[in-house]
């Protein structure tokens, strides 16, 4: 594996050392082992079904692995329980692959969410007042507040998600495929956002996508993920001269290689 | 040879069924542990629990309170068809009164609850699980079995007593319009006899039961819609799974529950 030790100055963030899961007899991660230092921003490629999503969900507890380990800060994720977990949740935001919005409550009340619960409470008019600004800064007016996320398109409601998952400045965002769904100007939007959030809020953050715009804007490090391991992990800048198969096959959309069209 | 390896298979089959068995209702009574102790320790969320207050209690009243009226009406007409018999016509106020209190308006008005609540509880969860919004509630530091299961337990076994309460009340006012409106009871005798003959036991008893139904009802609900396989199917399986499984654990828990409070 190829990983470039420039990157690897700041202290990990989030280590996951050979987390394997399986659905019934369906191998899905075989041994995932990923690094993801402080303040950077990572994207995961591979194809559609290779367990991107799995992999993130394990992350955050939502699926537990089967074997292998996942520290988050030191902390060991897979152990947390009680206020340690609570305090491990509080610094992870997340844009899940199909939006997740919740469609009993109003959109603005989907991105202040988090700003009406728990420790950082804040009053009505003042999460309202956020979530406003977070849905202009995807790209959404201010009119469509207070719309129900079934009124909107799919496209606006990845957006929703997307203001959602940033709504409350978390240390830790997960973009799962932020740009599909997404006319090309918007997306270069979300792209730059992105970005934006990780150089100037800090913040570390993961993303799943398939475009490979998306991957070169985003990234500062890529993951391929193939057959439940990582295949390939490098600076954005050497996925075009990575000298691996795999990757190459994908970044170019090549039928012929290691990955099979049919899976 | 092949008699006993049928022999062996059957026996596996059985010995896997009840190991299944064994497993789901200790998989229930964790979730229902959990889902109490989230409904006693703080946060709390208030607004959730009176909009789930106001589903499971007011908007079942038509449903009951139909159920209630027709109820107590047969009720009246089967116990002066069955007193005149004995020329025992005149317990029929009384009978009605002790029949609903006790037994039909906790049982019917909680199998009609069930057939409306536990479906729409499970429906809705398990489309939440499906579309990961439970998993969203997850990341948003919002534990759902506090967020949606909580309210839910605590809603139901508040409302349901009440919603039998006002059944009870409906039920022996269906017998009242039947006793004096078809069998020539006098309207005053009816309603002293009634009187005379409930005890606050009768009512209370009856009271105990709906709660019990109004947490088995939410529980099925909750547990069915949380645990919810993925895809249309998953949900639709989940909210028969929640109106049968609530109906049966109904019908089990109200012959228990008849046992220890009345011991023959
Ligand atoms: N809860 C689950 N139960 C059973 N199987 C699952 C579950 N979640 C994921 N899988 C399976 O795991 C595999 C990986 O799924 P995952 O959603 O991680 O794919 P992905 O890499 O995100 O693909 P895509 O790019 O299409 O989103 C799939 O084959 C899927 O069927
Ligand atoms: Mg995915």
């Amino acid at each position: 594996m190829t990983d470039a030790p420039a990157t690897r100055t700041a202290p990990a963030k989030i280590t996951m050392t050979g987390v394997t899961k399986s659905f019934g007899s369906k191998h899905v991660l075989r041994g995932v082992d990923l690094e993801v230092a402080r303040g950077e921003s990572v994207v995961v490629i591979g194809g559609s079904g290779t367990g991107k999503s799995v992999t993130l969900k394990c992350i955050l507890g939502l699926i537990t692995p089967d074997a292998g380990a996942i520290s988050v800060d030191g902390t060991d994720a897979l152990r947390a329980r009680g206020k340690a977990r609570e305090a491990l949740l509080d610094k992870f935001g997340m844009l899940f692959q199909g939006g997740a919005l919740f469609d009993s409550l109003l959109v603005w009340e989907n991105v202040a969410f988090r700003l009406m619960q728990g420790a950082r409470k804040k009053p009505k008019a003042e999460a309202r007042e956020i979530a406003i600004e977070k849905l202009r800064r995807v790209g959404l007016k201010p009119d469509t507040a207070d719309l129900y996320p079934a009124e909107l398109s799919g496209g606006m409601q990845k957006r929703v998600g997307l203001a959602r998952a940033i709504a409350a400045d978390p240390e830790i965002i997960f973009f799962d495929e932020p740009t599909t769904g997404l006319d090309p100007i918007m997306a270069d939007v979300i792209n730059d956002l992105i970005r934006e959030i990780v150089t100037e809020m800090g913040a570390t953050a993961m993303t799943i996508t398939h475009d490979m715009t998306s991957v070169r804007r985003i990234a500062d490090r890529v993951a391929m993920l193939h057959d439940g391991v990582i295949k390939w992990c490098g600076p954005v800048g050497q996925i075009d001269d990575s000298g691996n198969p795999y990757v190459h096959q994908f970044v170019n959309g090549l039928p012929e290689g290691p990955i099979e069209a049919v899976r | 040879m092949q008699v006993f390896s049928a022999l062996q298979g059957f026996l596996a089959a059985i010995g896997a069924a009840v190991l299944g068995l064994c497993q789901a209702t200790g998989r229930l009574l964790m979730f229902a542990g959990m889902g109490v102790a989230h409904v006693v320790r703080p946060p709390f969320y208030p607004l959730e629990l009176w909009r789930q207050f106001l589903k499971i209690g007011y908007f079942s009243l038509p449903v009951v309170g139909l159920t209630a009226l027709f109820t107590g009406g047969a009720l009246a007409l089967q116990i002066f068809a069955g007193g005149s018999r004995l020329n025992a016509e005149s317990v029929v106020p009384s009978i009605v009164a002790i029949g609903m209190t006790r037994e039909l308006g906790p049982v019917l008005g909680g199998l009609m609850v069930a057939g409306r609540v536990s479906a729409s509880i499970a429906a809705e969860l398990g489309t939440m699980r499906v579309t990961e919004q439970i998993d969203a509630l997850t990341t948003l530091s919002t534990n759902p079995l506090k967020y949606l299961v909580a309210p839910r337990l605590l809603a139901a076994t508040v409302a349901v007593p009440l919603l039998v309460l006002i059944g009870d009340v409906i039920g022996i006012m269906g017998g009242f319009l039947v006793g004096v409106g078809r069998l020539d009871f006098n309207a005053t005798t009816y309603i002293r006899t009634t009187e005379d003959f409930l005890t606050t036991g009768d009512v209370t008893s009856g009271l105990i039961k709906a709660a019990v139904f109004g947490f088995i009802i939410a529980l099925m609900g909750c547990y069915q819609g949380y645990n919810s396989a993925r895809g249309a199917q998953g949900v639709g399986r989940a909210t028969t799974n929640a109106v049968v499984s609530a109906s049966i654990l109904i019908l089990a828990s109200n012959y228990l529950l008849t046992e220890a409070l009345f011991p023959a």
